[in-house]
């Protein structure tokens, strides 16, 4: 066992009869960067557990945190029925440059696509710019003398005693794992196929990954890239599900092992072994999963998810329970959460937006005076400089304690005492003229709040929607201290703060269906549609998908979701329109046409072109019905006021005012109880700000929902 | 409200602002049709006060188009005054004198307002694929031959486009879909922009935007005057030649830093030239600016109070600074190499801050054929940057433009082309303690082997960029024939049947002697295939690892 933080596993709801003893137990295991969570569900009962990651072997930490839940769950290893397991392994090999010696097998002419990558500067006016180095160094990069163009047709064929050749020079060279990208291959994938076959002929221990396999979509730079990052995570991915299966399996724990997904699905062990550039972000991905669940529960259709933790914060758009969905990422971004300083993922992504803000976001001036924060942060070493470690500089988490949000003594259970004295003085050096700190603090915090606030809007108008109007589901330590200041800003008049936000991932792993999606280039005009070629193209993607699906999910039902990518013929975005989940007929094509017209007018204005239309990218999306869950479930007492343990003063950011607040603890809190702002709720991760003129609902699920009270009303 | 409450506040609005803009180059490249603004980034968007000041941009602007566009809505304002403006209206021009100095260039403003009164205005101005005439080359002899002209109008009234207007553009060009659409795609950016700057007024209870610009303005054209004022004061001077369209140009240049700030002035500078590479004042100032900001004053965000400190004058009459009605289709070929030549100044008094000069001119390859079922088409390519104080040149890299390369299975989709190479040339960068970037290699022929033309606007084919500090000077590029024969890098010519065109797009210049360069770094090169062995015995006086 390591030692370190550890938070005790603990019932969350009533205990309720189980009915039969045997495997029932699901667990949901997210190994993060700092700490590995994991949950136990065992019918209506969950166990939370978070211990330090081991960063030599990720397994350890996560069977320890397995055998402790199940002890005191007082459960076998062999009752366990289901894993659901996500990692943040490709994503640190990837920023950290830890993954396999990579080789790049490509089209004559096209060596450079990696290094050339899009030939723009992600930072307009800074002459010291640097881009990130390609995965794949030049030397690595071999070329053979074959192509195919834009239809498909071959017009050099490729030669085998070149990929021999070359098979025979990555060996040489000591490479563990090839990715094969050749132009067009998303068109005709026959070259890239011959040559893995002649490739393996000669280096039958090479791990191969295709990019028309990978990432079968038109433009070469995220393609490449794609599978490059494919290829240079393959083996370690490999080797780690090796042994975590192998770890389970000795030490009895029955059930499947999946592994969670960036796009929020889940997928059995052999699919992440031939994709693991597909479980890049599964963590991020099971917090939104987790929003989706609180928002389905609640019958809530507009929701943002919202998560704030100590150097980030991260928004992701909800719509009738579902997250957005997207097919690009961007991963280890250089340039500190810069678009384009990173290397670009075609990989099916729960679409969100991450910003440099954070309780550890660093407080600083530009040249022009103007206050800022992040996207530099002071971490947990040396951390803010409240918490008496070296830090000297201002971040938001002294701004929140001067402004009276957190509880010195009680944050992070009281574990990390903060000193208020060093907070005033990080904060008193924004202004050297003397200025009044608790201002300053409360610029801080509304510089972060704004900041996020804007990320979200402009995250919403790049997936075609709004954020206004919608509901915020929090989650993360400064989560629930800045959402409803940032709800304000959004036009948002609720905000959903759940219980167990801080195992969220973990949670919303076991909420994960098993399913897998395709997309791929088949260029149509509208008023054109070859139908035979589509209902070809549809029927091989979804054979595949169902296969993959099926062999995790056994014979239970599965859906298929069926999407094109719409825009007027000479446009280069797309609007994603749902197709008919049967064949296509010709007659199809002029509901489509209404149905990208509509949407076209609601997201860019009355003014909509009359232009032919044309499909370039076909997707779908086959999926087995979740687990069904034996939610917690209580009833809602009577209302209830319960009576504040304590006032405190705090700083209200809309006004500046310092206002009494009532501070609850949220362990003492039960469903149906209802109070008013200005209020804390405190609890050991994490402190809800709930400003005036919001009123607080704890609901059934013992979440905390924030409404604004009507202004008019409430005068 | 407390002083620094009150200044917190604008703060605060300040970041909202830079968020509006934001998502209006968001919408704008999602309902863009050409690849130049959809793919390729080639777009400027940018809010300003009722007094036409430019208060923000978005960060993918060019600096060509964005530093034009904040002088071009001063022309809107005069000839439409405020008080004629109405919700609903947009108004256009690609009018090169007064906004990004060619016609290709279109620029669509449009008023805010709020309670009753204009609040402020938004701008974009993007590239065009085409506008006419003879086409982006610099063949022509003047403006009337270069295409279309949109003088300052209406484009719409009301909410009602001006069909008549669409109706002559459309007859005018060679893709009025792509054209009519992006002129679309303008409205419903800058539409989309105003509704969030109405929706910020209104939830800051602000009535316009006089206040909070003044406070940018000052905030901003203060940070950028202290920067000037740190420098040493004095008088440096620099030229720059250029290969020009069939004679050599010379651009001159001084930059005077006093008490009274700072100038650059190209007096001295080669006068205009009958063909399509002449720039106007506006898009002279545009680079030049934007290469002082970078060296001087990087993190002030840009708007008007940025950019006024900077004074820039050039001859009436001469290259950088032509008159009606000389032609201009070309102009980045010369404009872009200005921050070559700013730096060239500034490397006397601040040379531990200004790169070596680097390819700097876009290769933009646009092609043609007008025959039956022809094409249409344009890419981009970069070559390499100089040598920077610390680090080397970067690769195929956009500076200063800074837009993106479309990628190559989108071109090859659109038109019958197969580009064959688009990958780094060895031996290309300039040799130096910190190398230039490498340049790339480029080869295009039709599907078929039909012949075809380019409307060829390369530069620094003849003379190449010069190393600083030691540094040797980078190769300089070529165009030629797959089969050998040389072609002039400007203006319009045939690629025969079964012929393919080739481009040598050339690297940065290195900083430094070679000889200091780090023997580790050196190998890297060598071993990336990158140096000859020749080179690094002969220059670098390294033997193979």
């Amino acid at each position: 066992m390591q030692g370190g933080a550890r938070y005790p596993g603990r019932p969350i709801a009533a205990p309720s009869p189980v009915r039969s003893r045997a495997m029932t137990v699901r667990i949901g295991a997210d190994i993060g960067g700092t700490f590995t969570d994991v949950v136990l569900e065992d019918g209506a009962r969950r166990y939370r557990v978070k211990l330090l990651t081991t960063y030599d072997a990720p397994e350890r930490a996560l069977l320890d945190a397995v055998f402790l839940l199940l002890d005191q769950a007082g459960r076998q290893p062999a009752d366990v029925a289901l894993i659901v397991h996500g990692t943040t392994l490709a994503t640190n090999a990837l920023i950290e440059r830890r993954g396999a010696a990579t080789g790049l097998l490509t089209t004559e002419g096209f060596r450079d696509v990696l290094e050339l990558g899009d030939e723009s500067r992600f930072d307009q006016y800074d002459l010291g710019m640097e881009k990130p180095p390609a995965l794949v160094p030049r030397a690595l990069r071999l070329c053979v003398d074959e192509r195919v163009a834009a239809d498909g047709a071959v017009l050099r064929p490729l030669r085998r005693e070149q990929v021999a050749a070359a098979a025979r020079r990555f060996r040489q060279s000591g490479v563990q794992s090839v990715a094969i990208c050749f132009l067009h291959s998303y068109r005709n994938d026959a070259h890239e196929r011959q040559a893995a076959e002649w490739l393996l002929a000669e280096a039958p221990d090479m791990a191969v990954s295709l990019s028309s396999e990978v990432s079968p979509e038109m433009r070469e730079y995220p393609r490449f890239s794609t599978t490059a990052a494919n290829a240079y995570v393959k083996p370690i991915i490999g080797t780690y599900l090796g042994r975590l299966e192998a770890a389970l399996a000795e030490r009895g724990v029955g059930g499947p092992l999946f592994l969670m997904l960036s796009s929020g699905g889940i997928t059995t062990v052999e699919t992440a072994r031939r994709f693991p550039v597909r479980l890049v972000e599964s963590g991020p991905a099971g917090g939104a999963i987790f929003a989706a669940e609180i928002a389905r529960e609640a019958g809530l259709d507009r929701v943002v998810a919202f998560d704030m933790g100590g150097t980030t914060a991260k928004l992701c758009l909800i719509d009738d329970g579902r997250p957005h969905a997207s097919q690009s990422f961007e991963v280890g971004r250089v340039h500190r959460f810069r678009k384009g300083s990173g290397l670009p993922l075609r990989i099916p992504v729960v679409e969100m937006v991450e910003i440099g803000a954070g309780g550890g976001s660093i407080a600083g001036r530009d040249a022009t005076g103007r206050l800022t924060v992040g996207p530099h942060s002071a971490g947990s070493e040396p951390g803010p400089a409240c918490y008496g470690r070296g830090g000297e500089r201002p971040t938001v988490t002294d701004a929140d304690l001067l402004l009276g949000r957190i509880d010195p003594d009680g944050f992070a259970g009281g574990r990390v005492p903060l000193d208020a004295n060093r907070a005033a003085l990080a904060v008193g050096s924004l202004d050297p003229a003397g200025g009044d700190r608790a201002i300053l603090a409360l610029g801080i915090g509304e510089i972060v709040d704004e900041s996020m606030a804007s990320a979200a809007r402009v995250h919403a108008t790049e997936q075609g929607s709004t954020v206004a109007g919608r509901v915020l589901v929090v989650s993360g330590g400064a989560g629930p201290l800045h959402a409803a200041r940032v709800a304000g800003k959004l036009g948002i008049d609720q905000v959903v703060v759940p219980r167990d936000a801080g195992v969220g991932s973990a949670v919303g792993f076991l909420r994960a269906p098993i399913s897998f999606e395709l997309q791929r280039s088949l260029s149509q005009r509208l008023d054109r549609l070859d139908v035979a070629a589509l209902n070809a193209l549809l029927d091989g993607m979804a054979a595949e998908a169902h296969a993959v699906v099926r062999s995790a999910a056994g014979a239970s039902d599965r859906t298929e979701r069926r999407e094109a990518f719409a825009r007027f013929v000479g446009q280069g975005h797309e609007i994603a329109i749902t197709l008919p989940d049967r064949p296509l007929v010709a007659a199809d094509a002029g509901a489509l046409l209404a149905r990208f017209r509509s949407r076209y007018a609601s997201l860019y204005g009355a003014i909509v072109p009359d232009l032919p239309v044309e499909l370039p990218t076909w997707k779908l999306r086959v999926e087995a019905g979740a687990v069904p869950v034996a939610t917690p479930r209580e009833t809602v007492r009577a209302e209830r006021r319960p009576a504040p343990q304590a006032w405190r003063p705090v700083t209200d950011p809309a006004t500046g005012a310092v206002v009494e607040a009532a501070v609850f603890a949220r362990d003492a809190l039960e469903p149906g109880d209802r109070f008013a702002g200005p209020a804390l709720v405190v609890e050991q991760d994490t402190t809800t700000v709930v400003p005036e003129r919001f009123s607080v609902l704890v609901d059934r699920r013992h979440s905390l929902v924030l409404s604004r009270l009507n202004p008019e009303i409430s005068q | 409200m407390s002083v620094l409450l009150a200044e917190l506040r604008l703060q605060v609005m300040w970041t909202r602002l830079i968020s509006v803009v934001e998502e209006q180059a968001q919408t704008l490249m999602r309902t863009a049709f050409s690849t130049t603004v959809r793919e390729a980034g080639d777009l400027a968007c940018a809010v300003f006060d009722a007094d036409g000041r430019m208060l923000a941009e978005a960060v993918t602007g060019t600096p060509g188009h964005l530093n034009s566009m904040a002088a071009g809505v001063h022309h809107f304002l005069h000839q439409f005054p405020a008080g004629t403006m109405r919700a609903g209206d947009h108004y256009i021009t690609n009018d090169p004198w007064l906004t990004a100095g060619h016609l290709h260039d279109i620029t669509v403003i449009s008023p805010v307002f709020h309670a009753g009164r204009l609040a402020g205005l938004l701008g974009c101005c993007c590239h065009q694929l085409d506008i006419g005439g003879l086409g982006q080359g610099p063949d022509g002899r003047s403006i009337f031959e270069e295409g279309l002209q949109i003088p300052l109008m209406r484009l719409a009234r009301d909410g009602q486009v001006n069909d008549d207007l669409l109706r002559i553009l459309r007859a005018n060009v060679r893709t009025p879909l792509q054209v009519e659409g992006d002129v679309m795609s303008y409205i419903a950016s800058n539409a989309s922009g105003a509704e969030r700057l109405a929706g910020m007024l209104a939830e800051f209870g602000a009535d316009d935007l006089g206040v909070l610009g003044d406070y940018i303005i000052d905030r901003s054209r203060a940070a950028t005057e202290a920067a000037i004022a740190a420098l040493p004061h004095g008088r440096w001077q620099a030229s720059l030649t250029l290969d020009g369209y069939d004679a050599p140009i010379v651009l001159r240049g001084a930059i005077d830093i006093g008490a009274d700030g700072l100038l650059m002035d190209y007096a001295g500078t080669d006068p205009a030239v009958p063909r399509g590479i002449n720039v106007v004042l506006n898009y002279c100032r545009a680079y030049t600016v934007f290469a002082l900001k970078c060296a001087i004053a990087p993190d002030v965000p840009n708007n008007e109070g940025a950019l006024s400190p900077f004074r820039v004058t050039a001859p009436e009459g001469s290259i950088l600074n032509a008159q009606r009605p000389a032609p201009v289709a070309a102009r980045h070929v010369v404009g872009q190499m200005l921050p070559d030549l700013v730096f060239g100044c500034l490397h006397q008094v601040i040379p531990d801050r200004v790169p070596a000069e680097g390819s700097s001119c876009l290769w933009s390859v646009q092609l043609r054929d007008e025959g039956p079922g022809g094409f249409e088409t344009v890419f981009f390519n970069s070559g390499g940057t100089g040598g920077r104080p610390g680090r080397d040149g970067l690769s195929g890299t956009a500076f200063p433009s800074g837009v993106k390369a479309m990628p190559v299975e989108v071109i090859e989709t659109g038109a019958p082309l197969v580009i064959w190479s688009k990958e780094l040339s060895a031996d290309s960068a300039g040799a130096g303690r910190h190398r230039g970037g490498y340049g790339q290699r480029v080869e295009v022929g039709t599907r078929d082997g039909a012949p075809f033309q380019v409307l060829a606007m390369f530069e620094r084919a003849v003379h190449g960029a010069r190393g600083r500090d030691g540094g040797h000077d980078a190769a300089p590029g070529a165009v030629r024939l797959a089969s050998g024969a040389v072609l002039r890098p400007k203006g319009l010519q045939t690629i025969p049947a079964g012929d393919r065109l080739v481009l040598e797009v050339p690297g940065g210049g290195g900083l430094g002697p070679p000889p200091t360069r780090a023997p580790e770094l050196v190998d890297a090169d060598g071993v990336a295939g990158l140096l000859s062995e020749t080179v690094a015995k002969t220059i670098y006086g390294r033997s193979t690892p």
